[in-house]
């Protein structure tokens, strides 16, 4: 039922009692730990990118878009939660040498490009991306931007319970490819993105249903 | 001791002030005499702290720092993660493994035993001879090697739990492996008073499910498309203390099963505002109770609604107050329908699971909600209350208070990789959640306590674990906040919990976040064991204040425990002591329970009985202290704690 641990698993030798040596080797290991990602993990770090962006640009609509007081609380955990991550992407590609987009806000909205260059050369944020799972579609960006007030709030729910559900969703595609999520960063954080977006799609389809509970005629 | 600790007109309003304060402000506040200060005004040392992994600028507040000890050179590089007690053994689980140090002599860790077999979480556990090992990530293998198993399916891969014997403390033998369908994040191990022959473990799992080719039987479906689905369930595992091999999942308790109405708490008083001011409007208002949220329906979905009512009885005109009653409950059905049909809406794992087998209760911190189960049978824990928090992101972990009438949650926001508490991040996210447990064993809010010094981008930071301190007659924690460094509070009064002491150090690097800081914090017998990330382990005191005395310390160190799981929290008892008494003496004094000539002369018969020679001279002077104490207590405005003085007296007449 268990295995023999390998050999020579009990270890005493001490770390350099040297500052300057001790940081050395630290910062050795952190750099031979970056080595061990995959092509898949890289995909999904950049993929992710655009998909986080997405969320951040729709959840920013909510204050000028007459989002109600719950609404508007969710938007702002998305924005502080989703920026964060995305910084936490971008270094992780920058830390591998890896292209890694550039980011920028223009009319509220939070552009990715990436780097030239690249096969999906500067993708805005949007256009590539709409082949990944729960990102919103231009037909569907342009809807909910129209929308106001209550409609803003149910269609807002609607489409980021499927954006949550589209990241879980690469999270678990992620998993299953060879090799991928061995990366000690990319665990973490992919295994982050599934629990963290899991609970907020339960959150979000309550609000959901009581909107709906307020409209039988729908 | 003679003289007054603490001015008295000042006393009470510096302990207000401190609840926010910063520990400038606060020492600032005690030599103006209470003038209080606003909370902001003088800057917290932990602010702007220089960054460094071995000469990182540090902040220090009513603690001392006596050991620094850096990781082993295997493990050096590698996240150190949670710690576990024994004797005089401390035991941190690191990503490669983990360590075992002797704190004999706290001021001078020595390594005992590295023992290299990575996987994360390495959170550790101990029982007797037995050591506990959480493997969640995929690299893990069931022979600790070094080369991750490539492949999503293989049959070498370890995610579960390992079990050690460690008998020989230098050289632990691997008996026992259980593995998991969602890996071990962390776990819980339970001893169950009434079973002397096994020790049970709860498994906290949050990464995804495994292939059932690499774990027969593992799906990752929903309950209601298959009944073995892995998710919305914990596992728990017997292990059979003379046969160790033998562990074995018993049971997978759906704890979470139709959750999807716990009573709700308070919100935060702005959001309870808004509340009050759209009811005062005359909105419609409803309370989603499963996820702690209020929602304030559009006045045109409302107006829409209420027509539509008038509609259905056949009505016409404006909409009467009986409408308005059956649209509210056709919005109440339509809630429940969704939830109905969708299947079970509460979270799908626990985080962390916290036993307090004394109590026979555990706090279970599970995604989206705080439970609180009946674990007497501790293969069937049963949940008896839960709440939600709008407020709270992902419930992680927690702790309760040592007599059980309070239990504090904390909000993992944001996973502990992200850098939460900075000036821009709201007081209330990435928190504890301060709850009183009832007498029906609900659970009622009282407030949030975030470590106050504002911290930088490069620092992740956000609530993490921690335990009691036992000072008696107060609720005292200390706790980790990651590179926000660990901060000790009081939160014996439920709504105002204060800061008393804290460790910061700047960030491990000043260019960009890298993960770094305080993974958890613990009292152990004295002093307080710290786990540190990057840096390794670091051994603290406490220092006396006027927050805390030394008296309390010395109260507190009085307490002995043969061994300590994080998530395992034990009953502190206090053997009788003079330390307890005057503890019990300088508290009165704090609350102004007892008149300052009645406390000098209460002190002076304390020392007076300590130093009498004969038992039974000793043994008169308690007992007539202690009856005096009892009849002071009818007239205090601290009538408690005059009676836990008394008690204290008469215990200490009754020993030995």
């Amino acid at each position: 039922m268990f295995a023999t641990p390998v050999a020579a698993q009990v270890t005493t030798a001490p770390a350099p009692r040297d500052p300057a040596a001790f940081e050395a080797l630290y910062r050795a290991r952190l750099d031979s730990a970056r080595l061990r990602f995959t092509a898949a993990d890289v995909r999904f770090m950049r993929d992710m990118i655009h998909h986080h962006a997405q969320a951040v640009t729709i959840s920013q609509w909510a204050p000028t878009h007459g989002a109600s007081a719950s609404i508007r609380t969710l938007a702002a955990r998305i924005i502080n939660a989703q920026r964060d991550e995305i910084a936490l992407m971008i270094a992780w590609l920058r830390d591998r040498k890896q292209p890694a987009p550039a980011l920028h806000e223009m009319d509220g909205q939070l552009m990715v490009h990436e780097p030239a260059g690249d096969g999906a050369a500067m993708s805005h944020d949007g256009h590539a991306g709409h082949a990944m799972p729960g990102m919103l579609s231009d037909a569907q960006l342009k809807e909910l931007d129209a929308a106001r007030g209550a409609e803003f709030d149910r269609l807002f729910l609607t489409y980021m319970i499927a954006h949550h559900k589209g990241a879980v969703t690469m999270v678990d595609q992620l998993f299953a490819t060879d090799g991928a999520g061995q990366d000690e960063a990319v665990f973490k954080f992919a295994s982050d993105v599934q629990v963290d977006q899991r609970t907020e799609v339960q959150r979000m389809e309550l609000m959901l249903g009581a909107l709906r509970g307020g409209a039988p005629s729908r | 001791m003679t003289g007054s600790l603490f001015p008295r007109p000042m006393v009470r309003r510096s302990f207000v002030t401190a609840a926010r304060a910063t520990a400038a402000a606060a020492l600032a506040a005690a030599t103006l005499g209470g003038t209080a200060l606003p909370a902001q005004s003088a800057p917290d040392p932990r602010v702007g702290l220089k960054a460094g992994l071995t000469d990182a600028g540090e902040a220090a507040w009513n603690v001392k720092r006596i050991a620094s000890v850096a990781p082993a050179e295997k493990f050096v590089g590698s996240t150190n993660s949670d710690l576990a007690f024994t004797g005089q053994y401390v035991i941190q689980g690191n990503y490669n493994g983990w360590q075992i140090w002797d704190i004999a002599n706290p001021a001078a860790p020595s390594l005992v035993t590295g023992y290299y077999c990575p996987a994360s979480q390495s959170d550790v556990s101990v029982y007797k001879n037995l050591l506990f090992i959480s493997g969640e990530g995929l690299e893990g293998r069931l022979d600790c090697g070094d080369k991750g198993p490539r492949e999503p399916v293989s049959k070498e891969r370890l995610r579960g739990l390992r079990i050690f014997d460690i008998t020989d403390i230098r050289n632990p033998k691997n008996v026992g492996n259980v593995q998991t369908c969602r890996g071990s994040h962390t776990h819980t191990v339970l001893v169950d008073p009434k079973d002397k022959a096994n020790v049970y473990v709860y498994i906290s799992g949050s990464a995804p499910v495994r292939p059932a080719g690499e774990l027969p039987g593992c799906s990752n479906a929903p309950p209601d498309k298959d009944s073995t689905s892995a998710l919305f369930r914990i596992e728990v595992i017997k292990v059979p203390l003379a046969e160790p091999s033998k562990a074995a999942i018993v049971s997978s308790p759906r704890i979470f099963n139709d959750l999807v109405a716990p009573p709700r708490h308070g919100q935060a008083p702005a959001d309870k505002a808004e509340v009050e001011k759209a009811k005062a409007a005359g909105k419609f208002v409803f309370e989603i109770a499963a996820i702690g949220e209020t929602f304030v329906l559009p006045d045109a979905q409302a107006r829409q609604g209420l027509e539509q009512m008038v509609k259905m009885r056949g009505g016409t005109g404006e909409p009467t107050a009986a409408d308005s009653t059956r649209f509210r409950e056709f919005v109440n059905k339509q809630i429940e329908g969704m939830v109905g049909s969708e299947g079970k809406k509460g979270p799908t794992q626990c985080h962390d699971i916290t036993v307090y087998p004394a109590l026979g209760l555990a706090g279970g911190a599970c995604e989206g909600y705080g439970l609180l189960l009946d674990i007497r049978d501790p293969a069937n824990p049963k949940r008896v209350a839960a709440v939600a928090d709008s407020n709270f992101s992902y419930w992680h972990s927690a702790t309760f208070n040592n007599d059980g009438t309070k239990v504090l949650f904390t909000d993992e926001w944001g996973g502990g990789g992200g850098p939460k508490c900075r000036d821009t991040d709201p007081k209330e996210w990435g928190a504890d959640a301060i709850f009183t447990i009832g007498a029906d064993r609900q659970l009622s809010f009282q407030s949030y306590f975030k470590m106050p010094a504002a911290q930088t981008s490069q620092e992740n930071c956000v609530a993490h674990n921690g335990s009691m301190i036992p000072v008696p007659g107060r609720d005292i924690m200390v706790q980790s906040w990651y590179q926000g460094g660990i901060s000790i509070f009081d939160w014996t009064d439920a709504k105002k919990p204060f800061e008393i002491a804290f460790h910061d150090r700047g960030p491990v690097d000043s260019t960009k976040m890298q993960m770094g800081g305080s993974w958890s914090v613990y009292w152990y017998n004295g002093v307080i064991v710290n786990s540190e990330i990057a840096r390794g382990l670091d051994i603290f005191e406490l220092q006396p204040s006027q927050f805390l005395t030394a008296n309390e310390i010395a109260a507190a160190k009085t307490v002995k425990l043969d061994y300590l799981n994080a998530q395992g929290q034990p009953q502190y008892v206090w053997p009788p002591s003079f330390a307890r008494a005057r503890a019990f003496a300088d508290q009165l004094e704090r609350s102004g329970g007892l008149p300052a000539a009645r406390l000098t002369a209460v002190r002076a018969a304390l020392d007076q009985a300590e130093a009498l020679s004969s038992t039974g001279a000793r043994r008169r002077a308690l007992t007539a202290l202690a009856k005096s104490l009892t009849a002071d207590a009818a007239g205090s405005s601290d009538s408690a704690k005059v009676t836990m003085l008394a008690t204290a007296a008469t215990e200490l007449a009754r020993a030995k």
